[in-house]
Formats: structure tokens, sequence, C-alpha cells
């Protein structure tokens, strides 16, 4: 007799998995829209790209083995790179690493002229006219910050305007003496 | 003024759905004969007051009423008329009026056409629609009602999501919501069947047809989508696994194992706990699949605005009616225990085999689909499961399934001998493979992948295996069974599907290539030659248009035209890739990003029988119609067919 009511429990079952993801969203402790990276955990992938403010000298990431390095996809036609623009600038200072900023399908004079205005950051800008690295790093949109660990791997992703809370909570735990 | 009549006709839709379940459930069980006519016509005037809704709506849309929240988030006054018509389903309340709606339509045939079918037992159906009425109409006057003021009105509106704006995806929703929606028909047959406590024969072939006719939708409606994926997402994929599309698929699965095992409790009164069972479930996805969508629990590029307060009204909707129906089973199966055995070699183990692989298919994506959404629930970490692992499930049970399908198709009831027919078969699946093999490696060359030969004589196996009945009986100048004549052209098509997948998947060439003007690429032995692009101005969007010129040999085979488009309004660019058609291919070119300096990325494609996977699908749809114009499911109530019938039923190969 019970055997028939087995259906009846399992579909309950998925029901309180329902309830559980629903609640979770609502009150905010989960976000199904965060985007997964494969690259997490993975090596970091490699390039080397013209700097902005050299083009005639390119940028091979291969020095940055062994060190810890923030990665920041931007660009001039993004207002999310603006609005997290500042944040940087002081964030930057503090944590004390490299931090690389891939320019993303922008025009080069328009992003030194950005640099220029705005205050510069990055301890190098490679220019990625193509988008071919930017695919590599699995970038949806910009802006898009990485952090990579002295090992090589791919510690930390995060998409969208960053902010010092935001490095306080995600990434500082990575950086040692750094925050 | 003409908004207000729109949500008062939902709400007097949602009074009278009321009234047409109570009469409907409430008058069959006290057997009164006022109370059962007044459920037909309560369902024929819901029908009325969600069509009035319905127009109200599209109305707004084409007068470009912009005081309508909705038109205004969806419309635009550069809108074309036909997408005007297409945004009443675009987006969550519309598409959700248009549920109800279809909802309705089937209610509306059901009562209209089952003249019949005993009144108890059609009142009693018509309550159970009335309440599923009530459940989406409450859902949609309650948290998302499409006529919703916005004041002041803009004075333009904010267009009509730009992937959404194309021929395929107008028809595309209507179409899969048939099929959605039409499986609620199946499950009310279900759950009168339970009520009453009574399952025969004649309730199986009261059945069928709708469950059939549901069917075909969903498969025409599926075969659109994944249509309209290839050409209008720029990818050139016609199947993503992507949780909205399985969603879609899982209850096609669930209700074509339903439609086979109906046909056992038809003809031998067999499974009848596993039908009531499949058309319970058939339905419980339909609406987990409205759950997943509209409640922002997944990711998906075809997800609605997520709405965790709308999520938990679905949820509610979809715990009371699958955990009602399936308590309703558990309560009601023992009695329905069927009786009779047949042989491990019959048509009955046959179908057993095809509903426990379907079923299996159906389980594994199902799990698939949820199992990222277990891990982020309960903090075990974000993970995506993604093709590979869709592509193995899927492969495993379906593959056995063409073989047995093949074989299956000419067993007879009880007990099956394959005396006469084994040669025969064995022969077509001989020829099948050789010929597989002659079309690898002649026409393409090479072996492909492991399952390559395997999946062409599979294909050719069971075409051939599809067509042998009907063609004797053409050469024996016999009438052609419509029942028989429909199973077998489905069966053709799944052939003709398999093919395709097989051809698609072992031969393309995908190539990313920067080309600008004179530049030539070559993949497969044509060369495509980027001749020009320039500017293009749409009624809503600007277009960046590249002509590419196609040649083999030197030859000119086709002339191409892509276009990226930026819509105005939305900003979002999609891609119209150029696709030259041919029998036994399809020449792929979608515009990419620009490059600089006169570059463009280009993609281009080589598909081998692509046609073929949704030529399969329209077979599949088109063996659903015939089998439905089937003479036994006209007129009234028909003795049952004697479950001792067995040649004749064999013979006419109807199952």
């Amino acid at each position: 007799m019970w055997r028939y009511f087995t259906p009846a429990i399992a579909f309950l079952l998925l029901g309180a998995l329902f309830a559980v993801a629903l609640v979770r969203i609502e009150n905010g402790t989960m976000d199904p829209r965060a985007i997964k990276s494969p690259l997490l955990g993975k090596a970091a992938p490699t390039f080397v790209l013209p700097t902005v403010t050299e083009p005639s000298r390119p940028f091979d990431s291969a020095v940055l083995k062994g060190h810890p390095y923030v990665i920041n996809v931007w660009g001039t036609w993004c207002p999310a790179c603006r609005e997290e623009h500042s944040a940087l600038l002081v964030i930057a200072r503090r944590a004390g690493i490299p931090f690389i900023g891939i320019d993303w399908k922008d025009d080069r004079q328009q992003a030194q002229q950005y640099l220029g205005q705005l205050g510069n950051p990055y301890t190098e800008t490679v220019a990625d006219d193509e988008g071919r690295v930017a695919i590599d790093w699995g970038v949806y949109g910009a802006p898009e910050t990485f952090l990579v660990g002295a090992d090589g791997q791919v510690l930390v992703k995060f998409a969208g305007a960053l902010t010092e809370a935001i490095w306080a909570e995600k990434f500082a735990p990575f950086v040692q003496g750094g925050g | 003024m003409i908004p207000e009549i729109g949500t008062l006709a939902l709400l007097i839709a949602l009074v009278l759905a009321v009234l047409q379940s109570v009469f409907g459930l409430v008058g069959a069980h006290r057997n009164d004969a006022v109370w059962m006519r007044a459920t037909s016509s309560s369902t024929v005037a819901v029908f009325l007051f969600v069509l009035l809704a319905f127009i109200v709506l599209a109305y707004g849309f084409v007068v470009h009423d912009y005081s309508i929240e909705y038109v205004a988030h969806n419309s635009n006054n550069e809108l074309p008329l036909i997408y005007r018509i297409a945004a009443v389903w675009g987006a969550h309340e519309g598409s959700l009026l248009l549920w109800v709606l279809i909802l309705s339509t089937w209610a509306l045939l059901v009562s209209r056409l089952s003249k019949g079918l005993p009144d108890v037992f059609r009142t009693r159906v018509l309550g159970t629609l009335g309440l599923v009425g009530v459940g989406f109409l409450a859902f949609t006057t309650l948290t998302s009602s499409p006529f919703t003021r916005l004041l002041p009105a803009p004075l333009d509106g904010a267009d009509l999501n730009p992937i959404l704006q194309d021929p395929a995806l107008a028809a595309h929703p209507p179409m899969l919501y048939m099929g959605y929606v039409g499986t609620s028909v199946a499950f009310a047959f279900a759950v009168a069947a339970m009520l009453s406590g009574r399952m025969d024969a004649s309730w199986s072939r009261w059945t069928r047809p709708w469950t059939v006719a549901a069917w075909m939708c969903l498969t025409l409606g599926i075969s659109l989508g994944s249509w309209w994926a290839y050409y209008v997402l720029g990818w050139g994929g016609w199947w993503f696994w992507d949780p909205v599309e399985n969603a879609s698929f899982m209850p096609w699965l669930a209700s074509t194992a339903l439609i086979h095992s109906l046909a056992v409790t038809e003809k031998r009164g067999l499974f009848r706990n596993w039908t009531l069972l499949l058309a319970i479930f058939a339905f419980s996805l339909s609406l987990l699949g409205t759950f997943l969508v509209r409640s922002g629990v997944l990711v998906s590029v075809h997800s609605f605005a997520a709405d965790p307060s709308r999520g938990l009204f679905v949820l509610g909707l979809l715990l009371f009616f699958i955990v009602g129906s399936l308590t309703l089973y558990a309560i009601r199966a023992p009695s329905l225990q069927s009786e009779g055995g047949f042989a491990p070699v019959s048509r009955e183990s046959f179908l057993l085999l095809n509903n426990a692989l379907l079923v299996a298919a159906a389980g594994l994506i199902l799990l698939g689909t949820l199992w990222p959404l277990v891990m982020d629930s309960f903090n075990l970490g974000k993970i995506s499961v993604g093709p590979p692992y869709f592509n193995t499930v899927f492969l495993v049970p379906t593959l056995p399934l063409v073989a047995l399908v093949g074989v299956g198709m000419h067993s007879t009831w009880k007990r099956a001998s394959y005396a006469s027919k084994g040669r025969p078969l064995a022969l077509m699946a001989i020829i099948g493979l050789v010929l597989g093999a002659l079309v690898a490696f002649v026409c393409y060359g090479r072996y492909g992948l492991p399952l390559t030969i395997i999946g062409f004589g599979g294909g050719f196996f069971l075409m051939a295996s599809a067509l042998w009945q009907p063609l004797a009986r053409l050469v024996r100048r016999q009438a052609q069974p419509r029942a028989a004549l429909g199973m077998a052209v489905a069966h053709f098509g799944i052939g003709l599907f398999v093919i395709g997948v097989s051809g698609v998947a072992s031969y393309k060439i995908e190539k990313d290539v920067s080309m600008g003007p004179g530049d030539t690429a070559t993949i497969a032995g044509y060369t495509f030659r980027f001749e020009s692009s320039k500017d293009v101005v749409g009624p809503n969007y600007l277009a960046r248009e590249a002509q590419v010129a196609i040649t083999r040999d030197g030859a000119p085979v086709a002339a191409l035209t892509t276009q990226k488009r930026q819509f105005k309004i939305q900003n979002n660019p999609t891609t119209h890739a150029g696709i030259d058609v041919a029998w036994n291919r399809d020449l792929f070119v979608a515009l990419g990003d620009e490059l600089g300096a006169g570059k463009w990325s280009l993609r281009l494609q080589y598909k081998p029988l692509v046609r073929y996977i949704w030529l399969g699908g329209v077979f599949c749809a088109l063996g659903g119609l015939i089998a439905i114009l089937d003479r036994r499911y006209r007129g009234g109530i028909v003795e049952p067919v004697h479950p001792t019938d067995t040649e004749t039923a064999a013979a006419t190969g109807e199952g």
C-alpha cells in the first residue's frame, strides 16, 4: 500500500528543495546568476600583448610568474569601469601586488587619455584589441577582476564594479598583508 | 479604460473557472445533469473572457498604448506589427496570459469534441481543467497582471527583446505552449479516471488522440525552437541542453512514453497504473518547466525576469496539483491493478522497454538540470552541468531504443514470433550498417566519431523498418489503417532525426576567421570570399551587412548575406546568419565583431545533414496527425477491442 505513495513523497522532497532555493534567493544568501568561472582553481592563461602606454613594447605575462597579481578587464566604453575606477586606485595602492589592466577592445588614444585624466591604477595595461585574451579568461563583460596566486592559479573572480568592501570581503583574505 | 476591460475580463474568467471546477467536480460526483450542463457552459465562458483579455492586450500593442506597463516594456513605436502581436507573449505576464488562453482553448475543444464521452466523465475532465485554470488565472491576476498601468505613460516603449524579433520565434511559443499545456488534458483524463475508480479500454481510447495532439504540438514547438536557436543566436548549434530547453524536452519524453503506454492500456488493459503515473508526470514536468523558467532558480538565456514571490506562488500550484494527484494515485492505484500476462518477447515487452528507456532519459536529464540547484541550495559549491553529461546520459538509453523501435514495431501482442520477420529485419539491419559505413567513408571520407556508423546504420534501419509494412500494404493493394500509418511515419521521422544528428555531430566543421574585403577562407572544400560590407537601416535597428560569396572548385555555389543588428532601444546586438541550404548540408556564415582595419570576425560553418534533424521532427508530428485521424477515434462509444484480437491488432500495427 505505502509503496504507492513513493511518487508523492519523492515530489514533496523536490518541492522542499525548491522552497529552500526560493527562500535563500529571497533573503539574498544565494544568487543563481552569480557567474561560475571555469577558471577558478585552474592555471591562469598567459598572454603577450602590447601595452597601452607604449604600443611598441609588448608585455609578457610570464614575468608575473611566482607572484600574486590582479587582472582587471576594462574599457573606456564601459560605464561600470568608470564607476569602479576611483575604488581601484585606492585598492591597487594599498594591496601592494601588481595590478594588470586588460584594455578590452578599446581605442588606444582614448585609453591613454582616460588613464591620464582619472589616474592610472595599473602596474601595466595591455591592449587586447581583438578580445582574444579576454576569451581565454572567459570574460563575459567588463569590468571583471581576477586574483591570481603565487602558484599561478586563479583564486578569485569578480564580475561587476569593484568596491573597497567587495575587495575586503572577497580578495583581501587571499592577499598576504594586503587589504 | 480599455486595459481595465482586460483586468475585468480576467477576473470574470477566474470566477467562471471556479464555477467550472466546482460544477464539474461536484456535479459529476452528485451526477446532477443541470450542474454538468453548467460545466460545459462555464468552460465556453472562461474561454471567451480569457480571449477577450488577450485581445485587449494585443490591441494595446497594436495601438501603442504605453499606459500599459507591459506594453511600454515590450514594444516600441518602430516595432513592426507582426512583432507587436508576437510581443504579447514576449515576456512573463503576457506569456502567462497565452498559457491560460491555450488552457481554456484545450478545455473548449474537449467540451465540444467529446460528445461521445459519458457526461459524468467529460464533466470530471472539464472540472479538473477548470481547477488548473483557477490556479493559473489566480497566478496571473494576483502576481502578474499584464494590464498594470504606467502613469504618466511614456512616449515610446522600451522595445521587445531583440532576439525575440524573428518569425520562427513568433510562432515557437504558441506551438510549444499548445503542447506544454496540452499535457493538462491527459492529466485531467487521468484524474477523472482516478476519481471514478474506473479505467477501461475506452478510457485509453478517449485519452489517446488528445495526448497525441498535445505531443504533436510539443514536437513541432521544440523543433521550431531548435531551428530558431540555430540561425538567430548565431551559434549554429541546434541543441544546447539549456535548463529551459530541458524543461520542454522532459515533458516530451514523458508524453512519448505515455503515448506508447496508452497503446498497451487500450489493447491489453495492462500498465494501467503506469499510464496514470505517466499522465501525471507529463503534466508535472510541464508545470516544473513553468516553475523553472519563471522563478529565477536556474539561469538560462530563456528565463524571464526572476521574482521569488512569483516563484513561491508557482511552487504552491506545483505542490497542489502534483502532490494532490499523486496522493489520489496512491489511494486509487491498488484497486486499478492490471491483470493478464505477456510473453518475454511480445509487443508489451517492447513497449515496456520503450517506457523504461524514455523515462530513464527524462530522469537523467532532470537530475542534470536540477543538480546545480541542489549544490547551490546546500552551499556545496557552484557547478554547471553541461553538454558532456547530457549527451552521454541521453545517448545511453536512446541508442538501444533506436534498435528496439525498429524491431518492436513488427511485434504482436501477448507473444511475438519473428519466424517470418526475423530474416528481413536482420537483412535491413545489415544493409543499414553497410549503408552507414558507405556514407561515412565514401561521402565524408573518414570514420568520424566512435558511434557514427552505428548512428547512420540505426537511422537507416529504422527508416527501412518503418516503411516495410506500409509499402507491403501498398503492394498488396490493402487499405492503410491511419493509426498504423501514423506510427510508421513518426518512426520514419525518428530515423531521419538520428541520421541528421549523426551527420552533424560527426562531420561538422566550424571555423572562426578574421576577414576583410577580398579575403577568402576554405572549409570542407567550399571557399568563402568576403565580398563587401555595408550599413543597413532596419525599422528599429541598424545593421552591418556582409556579403559572402561561396565557390566550390571555382564554380559559384551561393551568395550569402549576414547581418549583425544593433537594436536602437535595447542596444543588444543580434546576429542573422546567412545560410545556404542543400539537401545534404548547410553552409553557414555569421558576422561577428568588427576587428578594425576593415576586418571582421566571421564564423564559417559546414553542417552536413543538419536539416534532417528538423525534418525528422516534422515527420514525427505528421505521424501524430495521421494517427489522430484514425477512424476509431471518431464517432461515439465503441465496443472495446478484445484483448484476444491480437492478430488483427498486430496486422494493422495499431499502437
